[in-house]
């Protein structure tokens, strides 16, 4: 299956940053389906973990109101060029994916 | 059961129990894994939703708070957001839309290792403040800017 998460992780002056885009609806549940004029249900990623070394350097906690396919960038220190970042994304619907990329 | 041994067993079983206490979040860490705070994305207004995810809805307007947002947002549907903060020991940050019906967007958990710094994209249903806020050394710090939005993204 092919990832939902583009990601990459570059390293400069000892701070790595780190940005992924994820495919997914990102359904808030209000919006009506034209066809059937019922609503689409919801259907949003819930939690986002960035993770170096083994250890989780930010949890992100996710409501409906984050826009479809979404986006995300954050920094962390310690990073070295050439080590992991492992980047996992579960939704309320019990789905997940998860990448990881080297530091460049 | 010689004493000796006996001292020995004892100091296994208090080991044990503590581990079963750590494992049980009894004697947990200073910065724990928290769960989702779900009451805070399902509150209505910003307080409530404040003192659901920070504890609190007492913040400081801070400069060192930064809300990087469009001033006009062509598409409410997709507005992106940068908050950082340049505080030492950040360990929360969050993200609301005042006038959102349910204001909280998002909130980050951010281990010693990570940066005040955070950049995503929302959905503004209208015109709104876009509140951030930043948990470090115990009080949270707060930023706002407003956002035009011409074409809702509530899906409305």
């Amino acid at each position: 299956m092919a990832s939902t998460i583009k990601m990459r992780a570059t390293e400069r002056d000892g701070v790595v940053v780190v940005k992924a885009l994820m495919a997914h609806p990102m359904e808030t549940g209000q919006r009506k389906d034209k066809k059937t004029g019922k609503k689409i249900p919801a259907h949003y990623i819930t939690e986002v973990v960035g993770e170096h070394g083994g250890k989780r350097v930010m949890t992100a906690y996710w409501g409906p109101a984050i826009s479809k396919n979404p986006y995300i960038s954050f920094k962390f220190k310690g990073g070295k060029k050439g080590e992991k970042v492992r980047l996992s994304w579960k939704d309320n619907k019990g789905q997940s994916d998860s990448k990881e990329v080297a530091i460049r | 059961m010689t004493v000796a041994r006996r001292t020995f067993l004892k100091g296994t079983l208090a080991v044990g129990a503590v581990g079963v206490a750590v494992g049980a979040g009894l004697l947990a860490p200073r910065r724990v894994l928290a769960a989702r705070p779900q009451t805070a994305f399902e509150a209505k207004s910003v307080q409530d939703a404040l003192k659901a995810v920070v504890g609190t809805d007492l913040t400081e307007a801070s400069g060192k708070v930064k809300v990087k947002a469009p001033d006009i947002a062509e598409n409410g549907a997709v507005v992106p957001v940068t908050v950082t903060a340049a505080l030492d020991g950040v360990e929360a940050m969050a993200i609301f839309v005042e006038k959102n019906p349910q204001p909280l967007t998002s909130s980050y958990e951010l281990s010693p290792a990570a940066l005040g710094f955070v950049s995503t994209r929302i959905k503004m249903g209208k015109t709104s403040d876009v509140i951030a806020v930043a948990k470090a050394g115990g009080k949270v710090y707060s930023a706002r800017k407003e956002v035009k939005v011409t074409i809702g993204g509530c899906g409305g």
